[in-house]
């Protein structure tokens, strides 16, 4: 990545450019591999990309990223994901 | 198509200034699937201006050049322009505006763009509002609509941009949906693969501007569909042919759902059934769309 | 090197695209219409070999160049009046942008009502927006000014658009003499342009998102910090075409029987080159007058104004007036000698409106400087309009 010297405003790409996230959560999406049909709706409607998609075609949740929206747990159609509230810390 | 045959690689950076449930970011991750590395993206004043969020990171991963809220288009013509003098007319040019930055005011700059045969892909990812300010109405917003500008509902039916394109006799334009993802990388891909300006709009339920849980945003798009109000289809070499539930609708092989199958779960129409149900609004609404649906009818043969 | 007898619109249109530019995206406005006329027959002899644009506004032509310019290409247009006061806000765009645009700006009054003829309220009250601003007074100099201006603004450390305005009509549509070097020798002159950003897939950047206070100050900063760099590189620019072509316009002002004046007269673009004229009947006359010819309002040329305050008198004219307080060139050169200079100032407004302003005014206006006769600032002919 190139930098370049004149002072304007350019600003260079970066994962996590508003921080992690996963701090913005109420509900987090907790995923069930045996229920998992690889469909990959979730990976293709996470408005945050924050749903991997493993080399198996079952699928991580990137937690640090992820808002909790729940669109995946919506649009799973076999309740591999189910939205749970954040445990209070 | 199916999703599992789509790229892996992603060009929108996780951790976005964007909404949770947002379908802004959801339609870009399936469209720069299609598209790839090689594009350059001019972006006016809009909703993903802020979501590309704070200098000096950028959650982008592909060029994009910021402009004015009025000049999308007219800029994306520049950058053609210039990549065609570079030698460089493989790289797409993607303009990626708002309905405010193409329904309203940038209508001229896209209008002029359309009319100089500009090489590149106009995408509106329509909210029908004005999201970025804080939901004002546009002329996108439809019939009936709370917005904070029209806070007893609009008084007046949205225009029909599709219709508008049409009338260009560009190419290739398409109307779609952030719920149907294989469609939408479909119509990208095959926009890419188009000489001259292509024109794309995209359906996006905002939950902060409609009013509505953001588990939902998926959801809403397609009881858009089902109920009519919104149609899916593509028009090419002067032909338009509907697709999916919209074609159904269009033969009259399925009844669409009725408006308040759609409207009702919105916040922005909850004055249509709070504190009484307004009948006489839902009839004037099921009428326009019928009207809609009958001049569609007449298009497509 | 060739003679071309022509109007400067069509002197002008030769200069851009002898300067190679790759993209020009202009929109027609009387009286800058012969400008894109001009490039547009050079599309059809092949001479222009770049991209033109035809956009449908001003402010999608300033948009248009903005974008091609950000994708690293050299970029020309040209506007006037209205069409310039219509890209307001993308010449504001531009300058932030740091995107070495060069557009030439024909200096024709603002309506309403409808109004074709000269006065430079068009440029002047753009004078805020980080563009460097030239006002020529010759076919000649509008030539040599394209050219340099390319190379100034492209300069590393400068980066900022150029602006290059002359008045309607008086210039625009007057043919001159003006000797047009060959191709061969702009070339070496002017060499290819390379950015100092761009739009790169290979190098992915956003341009232009959410920037904090702290971080905007440190552009505006950097931005002003470009235009003293202009200071600095203008006349070794200047020195260089002279060395080049024989021809020396003046770098930020030219200078006209100033050596031994006890009078200075400050005029810009068209009324500077009457000045001239003007300052040799009263110098017949046995008067100590000198002329220096503003060409460059922004960057302002206060280090030079305050040199000439050391000996003389000023008397500012300007075509041009901020309603509610006075003339630009008036009000900035009174600025800079705040502190450090107590000579006298005396200020006229001409020429607004198109009002002819020959020598003869001229000579009226520092006639009667000279016997006293003005209390500080006064609107010439206002009288008799």
């Amino acid at each position: 990545m190139k930098k370049y010297d004149v002072v304007t405003s350019i600003s260079y790409p970066k994962k996590g450019a508003m921080g992690k996230t996963g701090s913005w959560r109420v509900f987090r999406p907790i995923f069930d591999k045996d229920k998992c049909v690889k469909c990959l709706r979730c990976w293709i409607f996470c408005p945050e990309g924050a749903i991997i998609r493993n080399k198996d075609d079952t699928i991580t949740v990137d937690y640090e990223y992820c808002k909790g929206c729940g669109i995946c747990a919506k649009e799973c159609k076999v309740k591999a994901l189910v939205m749970e509230r954040e445990e209070k810390k | 198509m199916a999703l599992k045959d789509l790229p892996i690689e992603e060009c929108v950076l996780a951790g976005s200034a964007a909404c949770p449930g947002c379908p802004a970011t959801l339609a870009m991750r399936t469209v720069f699937k299609a598209l790839g590395k090689n594009t350059i993206m001019i972006v006016p004043a809009c909703c993903t201006a802020v979501i590309e969020s704070l200098h000096p990171h950028t959650s982008i991963g592909v060029p994009v050049m910021n402009i004015a809220f009025e000049a999308a288009a007219a800029g994306a013509s520049g950058v053609e322009a210039a990549l065609r003098q570079l030698g460089k007319g493989d790289t797409t040019v993607l303009a990626w505006a708002g309905d405010g930055g193409t329904y309203d005011i940038g209508i001229q700059a896209l209008s002029g763009a359309i009319e100089r045969q500009t090489n590149f892909i106009y995408i509106c990812y329509n909210n029908q509002i004005y999201s970025n300010t804080g939901i004002q109405r546009s002329g996108a917003t439809p019939y009936a609509a709370w917005t904070t500008t029209t806070v007893g509902g609009k008084t007046e039916f949205r225009k029909d941009m599709g219709e508008i394109i049409k009338a260009h006799h560009l190419p290739y334009a398409a109307q779609t949906c952030v719920s149907y993802p294989e469609e939408l990388y479909r119509i990208v891909k095959k926009a890419k693969g188009i000489k001259g300006p292509k024109y794309i709009e995209i359906l996006a339920p905002c939950p902060p501007g409609w009013r509505f849980p953001m588990e939902l945003t998926v959801e809403m798009g397609r009881l858009a569909v089902e109920t009519g109000a919104w149609a899916l289809y593509e028009y090419e070499d002067g032909k338009t042919t509907f697709n999916g539930k919209s074609k159904l609708i269009l033969e009259k092989k399925i009844q669409r759902k009725p408006i308040e199958d759609w409207m009702k779960l919105q916040g922005r129409f909850r004055h249509v059934f709070k504190p009484s149900f307004n009948k006489k609004t839902i009839q004037e609404i099921e009428q326009h769309i019928d009207e809609m649906w009958d001049y569609y009818r007449t298009c497509s043969q | 090197m060739t003679i071309m007898i022509d109007t400067g619109n069509y002197i002008a249109a030769k200069a851009a695209i002898m300067a190679k530019p790759q993209v020009v995206a202009a929109y027609p406005i009387t009286p800058q219409t012969t400008v894109v006329e001009g490039i547009a027959n050079y599309v059809k002899s092949g001479e222009y070999k770049g991209e033109y644009i035809c956009v449908e506004s001003e402010h999608s032509a300033m948009s248009a160049c903005i974008g091609a310019s950000s994708t690293g290409v050299r970029t020309f247009t040209a506007t006037s009046s209205h069409g310039l006061l219509l890209m307001h806000e993308m010449l504001h765009w531009a300058a932030l942008a740091r995107l070495p645009i060069v557009m030439c700006n024909i200096n024709r009054v603002v309506g309403p009502g409808w109004n074709i003829w000269a006065d430079e309220n068009d440029s002047i009250s753009q004078r805020d927006t980080g563009w460097i601003q030239f006002y020529c007074s010759s076919n000649q100099e509008i030539y040599d000014t394209v050219i340099m201006s390319f190379k100034l603004s492209e300069s590393l450390g400068i980066s900022l658009p150029s602006m290059i305005s002359y008045n309607a009509f008086i210039l625009s549509h007057t043919s001159m003499p003006a000797e047009i070097p060959d191709q061969k020798e702009i070339d070496a002159f002017l060499p290819p342009y390379k950015p100092q950003w761009h739009l790169d897939t290979k190098n992915p950047v956003t341009f232009g998102n959410i920037i904090v206070p702290d971080a905007y100050y440190k552009v505006r900063r950097a931005m002003q910090d470009a235009q003293e760099k202009v200071k600095i590189l203008l006349p070794k620019i200047s020195k260089e075409w002279k060395q080049h072509f024989g021809r020396f316009h003046g770098d930020f002002l030219e200078y006209y029987h100033c050596e031994d004046a006890d009078y200075i007269l400050l005029s810009m673009g068209a009324i500077g080159a009457e000045s001239k004229v003007a300052i040799d009947t009263l110098r017949q006359q046995g008067h100590k007058i000198g002329l220096a010819r503003v060409r460059v309002f922004r960057p302002f040329p206060s280090e030079e104004i305050l040199e000439l305050s050391k000996k003389a008198h000023l008397i500012v004219i300007d075509r041009n007036i901020s309603i509610g307080n006075e003339g630009a060139l008036f009000n900035e050169v009174k600025g800079c000698l705040y502190g450090k200079s107590d000579t006298p100032v005396t200020g006229f407004i001409a020429g607004l409106g198109g009002k002819d302003v020959t020598y003869k005014d001229i000579d009226k206006i520092c006639t009667k400087t000279m016997q006293g006769k003005v209390k500080n600032y006064e609107w010439y002919g206002l009288e008799e309009a």
